[in-house]
């Protein structure tokens, strides 16, 4: 392209055309290092360098679970590879988002697109509200041009390329024998918004992950929830966030509703998940119904809740060698795969002689084949089951360190086997009790509750960066889709007759003037053409 | 017509569409291959070479409408009816829709009849890979997707993906052409010169690259939000299209940097429409963590534990 363009930002100062004295490399003052460190930081080839590099540097992230997005799954891989997570740690890659390296890298592409736009401002001030620029001497050097001979005076021609360009609302300058015309200032207009806006969303999104907060909690149906640290199973606060900012609001999971497909291809899935939530805005509002489905969540002033994923708690009862009650309750399971077959922990410290552990699966739909073993059929649950291993010994709850729910320390525990020697498994339907070898005691499957999946989020500064996404947008639009462009029409007397020459000058890199010169050109009522031409540009 | 027979249409429309863009596919290498020992500025317009030029038209246009009524096929075939966009098969279904009706409409406009044994080939090539590898029986559709913005933002990321791709051909051949050394006959001669080719792809790519943002960073975050919490989760398939996004930035850079335009543009155009489709079906099966895996049609649940 011979063109010269101004698509984007940086393209004036692309060229290393300075010419500086022969100087040895050390003579370099400060200032001048300072200044040549800034023009090669702002220079576009650094901006583009910078944008592949980010591109490049996101990818890890993609790859490797990221422990601030699924905190249980980056650490299950960190436990699978204990030799390369030290390193992967140092490098920063389970948080990759916000690691030293990529921090550097958005933050120098900042400085940069803040480098070229605030001179870039400046010259489009002046650029706007300049004349357009005076005809070349020789309009037919120009790529697209077009000439012909007319009978009208050239004062007539001019007057009248001049009123057909103002309709095709161009700027008009008439210098000596020529019009100058120039149209599409707004490109670089919206070029200079969409950068601004770069910014207006970073500062959406950095608002809200240092201001705002997620959190998720497991709740048993028929249970409540209080908007408080403690009431969370994991919290991923921002780092400015205040417990202060937390609004009080309570509810409850009244009841929660899932329709089982029975039929067709997807036979066995759940839709409409609904839950019927009882909330309160504070503690002493006045309850309010809510049903919370996936895609509508609840709002509570600046703060969302959302229902994002359910599954079976079976009520287990433990009874020790005493007989007394060691663990009651619904247990979380977690499913492990669409049929809801899940998997769980039961532990009962206070369990004597010795503690008790139970780990094991839940079968929403209890089925059985040779080949596969037990499995779940379906996710409703329609024949429930469990079947757990049972654990006894030391179940490391003493040490003090956190344990997790849905997880059983085994290292001092030993597994309970038949008198025999075989294996021993507590094999229960709802209503029905095991007895534990050894006089350990009982475990019976009492009933079953469906718990919920919430999520708590609040996200400040959320609009501001959509309203930056829809102005860079605009922007955009702009900047690729008006085309700035320059028309000359000269006219001359030459042997009798008035000889007109036309020119235009495409400035946006991407387009090509030839078409509209020639609507000029007919609209003008162009006689015979002298020697028209037109060149590939 | 019952849900079934709506799916045994769609069925026999992709077939049917598979069956006309080979055909049409014949047809236009017969023309290419006749076309070939003449020099590049004869314009045949009679005769057996302009015939099966017309012929190989007229059959990627019918192959286009059927392959557009096994679209609808697949959209009423479902309970309730809904647009077809569930999963992988249905995705790269309508995007080869795209690609080769975007084609057909800017045949004209663009002067594109040169690329027509490439686009046939590439959407012959992708049906193929879709309805042997990831092709699934109609099926409601999973709950996350039950929302208004599904229509939205899909439609985008396809359009511009269509778009993305019609542009990245054309970069690439720039590159062949303006590697190769000038000729007189044979296929490349009819390309359009370089020049017009990175014209012609900057155009397309000016028209993919707002849409693209319109999907990426509007559509996806609001919706995001909606149904997951939270507008960015830095999930795979969002961190692809944004590296995508930042890598066409790059691009629409390149054009206007000096030492950067022409062929190092046109190279990152191309990187940039590698991880397009890589993203497109790659992250389904590379990446279980991706919560956009809609590939397996599972009704997700996500515990955090």
């Amino acid at each position: 392209m011979s063109t010269p363009t101004n698509q984007s930002l940086r393209s004036l100062d692309t060229g290393d055309t300075e010419v500086t004295p022969p100087r040895r490399p050390g003579e370099l003052t400060l200032t001048e290092m300072l200044r040549w460190a800034w023009r090669q930081l702002t220079s576009m080839r650094t901006a583009l360098i910078l944008l592949l590099l980010l591109a490049l540097a996101a990818i890890p992230g993609s790859v490797v679970p990221q422990s601030d997005v699924d905190s249980l799954k980056a650490a299950n891989w960190q436990d699978a590879h204990p030799t390369l997570t030290p390193i992967y740690e140092k490098l920063g890659l389970f948080s990759v988002y916000s690691s030293p390296w990529f921090s550097a890298i958005y933050i120098l592409l900042m400085v940069s697109l803040v480098g070229c736009f605030i001179p870039r401002t400046f010259v489009y001030w002046k650029a706007m509200r300049a004349a357009p620029p005076p005809a070349p001497r020789n309009l037919t050097r120009l790529p697209d041009h077009t000439s012909y001979d007319t009978d009208a005076a050239p004062e007539a021609a001019l007057a009248a390329a001049e009123a057909e360009l103002k309709k095709r609302h161009f700027r008009v300058v008439r210098t000596g024998d020529a019009v100058s015309a120039e149209r599409g200032h707004l490109r670089e207009a919206g070029n200079l918004l969409f950068h601004v806006s770069v910014l207006v969303v970073l500062v959406g999104f950095a608002v809200g992950s240092l201001f705002g907060y997620r959190g998720g909690v497991i709740l048993v149906v028929g249970n409540g929830f209080s908007n408080n640290l403690t009431q969370y199973d994991d919290f991923v606060p921002g780092s400015l966030f205040s417990a202060d900012d937390m609004e009080p609001f309570t509810f409850d999971v009244k009841d929660f509703d899932v329709n089982w497909l029975t039929e067709g291809p997807s036979k066995g899935q759940a839709r409409g998940f609904d839950s019927h939530l009882e909330y309160r805005e504070t503690p002493d509002a006045k309850p309010k119904d809510y049903d919370l489905k996936v895609n509508h969540p609840l709002k509570i002033g600046g703060t969302e809740v959302f229902l994002i994923g359910h599954g079976y708690a079976p009520v287990i009862t433990i009874r020790d060698g005493n007989g007394d009650i060691a663990y009651s309750g619904p247990t979380i399971f977690l499913p492990t795969d669409q049929s809801f077959r899940s998997f769980g922990v039961v532990k009962a410290p206070d369990a004597r002689p010795t503690q008790i552990g139970l780990e094991g699966e839940f079968y929403p739909t209890y089925a059985f084949t040779d080949q596969t073993g037990p499995f779940s059929a379906f996710g409703q649950a329609t024949n429930p089951a469990i079947s757990m291993l049972v654990y006894k010994g030391d179940l490391g709850m003493d040490s003090g360190e956190p344990q997790s729910v849905y997880q059983l320390d085994k290292a001092d525990a030993d597994l309970v086997r038949k008198p025999d020697g075989s294996m021993f498994r507590v094999d229960l339907a709802p209503g029905q009790k095991a007895k534990l070898p050894d006089g350990l005691g009982t475990v019976s499957f009492d009933g079953l509750q469906q718990w919920n999946k919430i999520q708590v989020s609040r996200t400040p500064g959320k609009l501001v960066a959509l309203a930056g996404v829809v102005l860079a947008l605009l922007g955009l639009l702009g900047s690729l889709y008006i085309r700035p462009r320059r028309i000359w029409v000269r006219a001359r007397r030459r042997d009798g007759r008035t000889y007109i020459e036309v020119a235009g000058l495409d400035r946006s890199g991407g387009g090509d003037v030839a078409s509209e010169l020639h609507e000029i050109v007919s609209a003008l009522g162009a006689g015979t053409p002298a020697d028209r031409r037109k060149e590939e540009s | 017509m019952t849900d079934q027979s709506w799916e045994i249409l769609s069925n026999q429309f992709v077939a049917v569409a598979g069956v006309l863009y080979f055909l049409a596919l014949i047809s236009i290498l017969i023309e290419w291959a006749s076309l070939r020992r003449l020099p590049a500025e004869e314009v045949v317009t009679t005769g057996r070479t302009a015939m099966f030029g017309r012929l190989g038209l007229i059959l990627t246009g019918m192959a286009v409408v059927a392959h557009f009524v096994a679209l609808v096929g697949r959209g009423m075939a479902a309970d309730p009816n809904r647009v077809p966009w569930g999963n992988m098969y249905e995705f790269t279904l309508t995007g080869t829709f795209v690609v080769a009706a975007g084609y057909l409409l800017l045949r004209g406009r663009h002067g594109l009849a040169w690329m027509a044994p490439i686009v046939v080939t590439f959407v012959l090539s992708l049906l193929m890979v879709d309805v042997i590898w990831l092709h699934e029986p109609v099926a409601p559709l999973t709950e996350a997707l039950f929302s208004p913005w599904l229509v939205i933002h899909v439609v985008s990321a396809i359009l511009a993906t269509g778009a993305f791709t019609l542009a990245g051909i054309c970069s690439a051949l720039y590159l062949v052409k303006d590697r190769a050394r000038p000729r007189q006959t044979g296929y490349l001669a009819r390309v359009p010169s370089p020049a017009v080719l990175d014209r012609v792809s900057y155009r397309l790519h000016s028209f993919g690259f707002p849409i693209w943002t319109f999907a990426v960073l509007i559509t996806g975050p609001i919706w995001a939000h909606q149904a997951w919490s939270s507008y960015w989760n830095w999930d795979p398939k969002e961190v692809w299209a944004f590296i995508t996004w930042v890598v066409y930035a790059a691009y629409l850079h390149a054009r206007s940097t000096a030492g950067w335009k022409g062929r190092n543009a046109a190279i990152v155009a191309l990187v940039a429409l590698a991880t397009l489709w890589f993203n497109f079906i790659g992250i389904n099966f590379f990446s279980s963590t991706s919560q956009h895996s809609y590939a397996s049609g599972a009704a997700r649940i996500e515990t955090r534990g």
